[in-house]
């Protein structure tokens, strides 16, 4: 929102004439803007303002100060923009170019920063909450502790735990996120704030009451209370010890001691890392996991491989067929042209998520109408056997994509001019010729960029594949969740999104790779078509 | 065939009239079948209640709309919400791109600043990158605002607003240009002479000029945010919060086979008002098409 605006409001005020005139304007236009647009500026500010300080004071409470800072620039220099009179460029600009920072620009930044680390599973949070894990993970009953008499408590949809101190006699309160301390007015059946539960609704919240663990202290090394029934709980500690001077976990049973290696894991000397990990920058990692693990490289060389198959036959088979029906009903004879055309574009307009979905449906191996109806209840695996299912994502992007194409050459068919067609047939040109030498090639020219722009979008035609087979058949020997029929787009979503084993990381090296090829073809293959506008 | 053969004077030799006109009509017929049948299945599917995949291969063979009040009736599949999270989701997302869009056009037709083709390029270059690729950002970004600010955050409706609106300008912005320059100049200079402002020009009288173009912009839009899956499915967690290609999407990779007549008349219904709005715009987006977009 600063970048490309701010020097342009600039240059505006340089190139007014002077600042007489610079005024004048600005009286004019305020003179002709009336009471009530000034209002509606005034207050729309207002509003603006009113949610950046919000924001702003949200944000400092929680001890940020990067975000409140960018969000203060921001909002003066929306302030500035629309009180100050000219910059008028940056007025109407501003309103895009903010989301188009935040959710374009930044985000493409992120995705890159994403790439450069070991985030997923395993490695979402930082250094202090992988050891809190770590250490609740691996808890043990402490063996002869006395037994805790608690009530369990409910807050805000949270459980807490009400248990008197043996000691002291004092009754302690404490959640999984907060350590057990004394709470002011509580008795030995509940505490101010908190809902007890009575035995019908711990038996109903059995399994999240069984999973809370609460700590004893601030140190996770003193351990935590269990409970399993919600009338007794028990000490349990950590196999684990955490010893932060020298950055180690050790396992009290086994006696190996866990390092910090800078892999975002504590890694033993044999190599095992304990998870969860937490977030680090890896460098170029994910990159090279991609090229040189052999998991991962087949599948992936595969994919490309298919992707590349798929956005070229997929625009080929549709501008063939578009191609061919537009020559066909561009005969001025024919009649009820009309009818045919609505017809053929409807599969154009139907949602294209529904189409594959319904096309999944019809493909079924078993109860599919292809194989019952028309191949007499045969059971072709169609969306099973690699080869089958390609061919099935082929058919059902012909059938999806060409409408689009036979509009397209339609129109451009009929852009071009007759009188080019008379001179060939004048000069003794088949019609076949007169299509190959003369009328293709003009064609040619005004299609081009909708057929880059095609393979780029069936590139990372996600809905089709996603809702078609998944990605499927799955590749046997993968590491990762990956398919025959997988395009670049939908491996990046599976590997981020899809199963147990999420890898943002790699995805969004993925994702990066992705970038460069899509770039790299359309700028070469643009700057083709320019070579062919210009031979003719 | 012959209902349809047209009867041109002088009447041509049936041989004739077939090589140069009839084999057009086989064609016509045989693309007809290709292009309908897959619709006409699923609103024959859609018909035939308590359906099963294997059931709706007797074409037509029921009648019944049972399908459609039993779309309506199970909590675990709250058609009902998709539908309106849809539709809600897309009428704002389009408007919200209209408006964005039109008035970076505006700026970029009809004023003069440096920076002016650098922004344009940047645009296009930006827009290289599809947002469509940042999903795992946009999931990250999000859940981080969530953190802070729920109602903006992962699961919200709002949010995923935001991020479609986030991808609103670049293409569409250079659509909008290229009909912005079409009309001429002199009209906003005479408009100015007579002492109007530069938002009076742009809201009363160039916004009006420029209606089909608009419509198309908010068409497209429409169709692009309601027919996400990537960004919608990551984005929103809730069934009651998802949008129906979300929700049909899981609820047929669920029970595939069980409920088909369910799912088909959900997707008639979902499909009714897309392609509606499509055939009664197509004129104006097909000049939008070939203009340089793809579905």
């Amino acid at each position: 929102m600063t970048g490309p605006a701010l020097q342009d409001e600039r240059e505006t005020t340089d190139v007014a004439p002077s600042r007489r005139g610079r005024r004048a304007a600005a009286l004019a236009e305020a003179a002709s803007a009336g009471w009530k647009v000034w209002l509606a500026k005034i207050v729309m500010l207002g509003v603006i303002d009113a949610l950046a300080i919000y924001a702003m004071l949200v944000l400092i409470a929680q001890g940020q100060w990067l975000v409140p800072l960018i969000i203060a620039v921001v909002a003066v220099l929306v302030n500035v923009v629309y009180l100050v009179p000219g910059l008028l460029p940056a007025k109407y600009l501003t309103p895009g170019l903010i989301f188009l920072f935040v959710f374009q620009v930044f985000v493409v930044l992120f995705s890159i920063y994403i790439a450069f680390t070991n985030y997923g599973s395993g490695h979402i949070s930082t250094k202090d909450d992988a050891v809190a894990a770590l250490m609740q993970q691996s808890q043990t009953r402490v063996e002869n502790s006395p037994t805790f008499p608690v009530k369990v408590l409910e807050r805000g949809g949270d459980f807490y735990l009400l248990t008197t101190d043996p000691a002291t006699g004092a009754f302690e309160v404490g959640g999984a996120d907060q350590p057990l301390e004394q709470v002011a007015g509580a008795t030995a059946s509940g505490a101010p704030g908190f809902t007890t539960l009575d035995f019908a609704q711990i038996l109903q919240h059995q399994t999240a009451i069984g999973a809370l663990s609460v700590p004893l202290s601030s140190d996770p090394n003193d351990g935590y209370l269990k409970t399993t029934d919600g009338s007794n709980a028990y000490q349990f500690t950590s196999t684990l010890t955490w010893d932060p001077t020298a950055d180690t976990m050790t396992d009290t049973k086994t006696g190996v001691v866990y390092t910090d290696t800078g892999q975002g894991a504590f890694t033993s000397e044999d190599g095992t890392q304990l998870l969860p990990g937490w977030q680090v920058w890896v460098g170029v990692d994910n990159f090279v996991r991609a090229f040189s693990d052999a998991s991962i490289r087949g599948p992936f060389f595969a994919v490309l491989i298919w992707t590349f198959v798929f956005a070229i036959l997929s625009v080929a088979t549709t501008f063939v067929l578009g191609l061919f029906l537009a020559i066909v009903f561009n005969d001025p004879r024919m009649k009820s042209k009309k009818f045919y055309r609505v017809i053929m574009i409807l599969p154009y307009a139907f949602p294209g998520f529904l189409s594959a979905l319904v096309w999944a449906g019809m493909f079924n191996q078993d109860f599919g109408f292809i194989n019952q109806v028309l191949f007499g209840g045969a059971s072709i695996p169609w969306l099973q056997d690699p080869w089958l299912a390609k061919a099935a994502i082929l058919i059902v992007n012909l059938w999806l994509g060409f409408p689009y194409m036979f509009l397209v050459c339609t129109g451009a068919i009929q852009s071009i001019p007759e009188d080019i067609q008379e001179a060939g047939r004048v000069d003794g040109a088949s019609v076949w010729q007169i299509f190959r030498h003369i009328k293709f090639p003009l064609l040619l020219v005004a299609i081009a960029p909708l057929l880059i722009s095609s393979f780029a979008f069936n590139f990372n035609n996600f809905n089709l594949i996603y809702m078609l087979t998944a990605g499927g058949p799955r590749f046997a020997d993968a590491s990762i969740n990956v398919g025959q029929t997988d395009i670049l787009i939908s491996m990046v979503y599976k590997v981020a999104f899809v199963g147990a084993n999420r890898d943002y990381g790699l995805a969004s090296a993925f994702a990066i790779i992705i970038f460069v090829l899509v770039a790299l073809i359309s700028y070469l293959s643009f700057r083709q078509t320019k070579v062919l506008e210009e031979l003719n | 065939m012959t209902d349809i053969a047209p009867a041109p004077v002088p009447r041509r030799p049936f041989g004739r009239w077939f090589r140069e006109t009839g084999w057009r009509h086989i064609v016509g017929i045989v693309m007809l079948v290709f292009a309908a049948f897959p619709l006409v299945y699923v609103l024959s599917a859609s018909l035939n209640p308590g359906g099963t995949l294997l059931t709706a291969n007797g074409l037509f063979q029921n009648f019944d709309l049972g399908s459609y009040f039993s779309l309506f009736g199970d909590p675990t599949r709250p058609y009902g919400a998709w539908f309106v999270n849809t539709i809600v989701i897309g009428l704002c997302a389009s408007v919200g791109t209209v408006i964005l869009c039109a008035l970076a056009a505006y700026a970029f037709s009809r004023m003069r600043f440096t920076g002016r083709r650098f922004g344009l390029l940047t645009l296009l270059l930006v827009q290289m990158f599809p947002q469509l690729l940042a999903f795992v950002a946009i999931f990250l970004l999000m859940s981080a605002i969530g953190d802070i600010f729920p109602a903006l955050g992962l699961n919200s409706q709002i949010g995923l607003i935001m991020v479609y609106l986030g991808g609103a300008l670049g293409v569409n912005t250079y659509l909008m240009y290229g009909f912005f320059n079409t009309v001429p100049a002199s009209i906003d200079e005479a408009a100015k002479i007579d002492g109007a402002g530069h938002a009076r020009i742009f809201f009363t009288i160039i916004l009006r000029l420029v209606a089909p173009i608009l419509a198309v912009i908010g068409l497209l839009a429409f169709i692009g945010t309601t027919s996400d899956f990537v960004i919608a499915s990551v984005v929103l967690v809730d069934p009651d919060k998802q949008t129906l290609a979300v929700g049909l999407y899981q609820f047929v990779s669920q029970e595939t086979a069980r409920n088909w007549s369910v799912f088909a008349a959900g997707a008639v219904l979902a499909a009714i008002l897309p392609m509606a709005l499509f055939l009664a715009l197509q004129r104006y987006i097909v000049g939008g098409l070939t203009a340089g977009s793809v579905k």
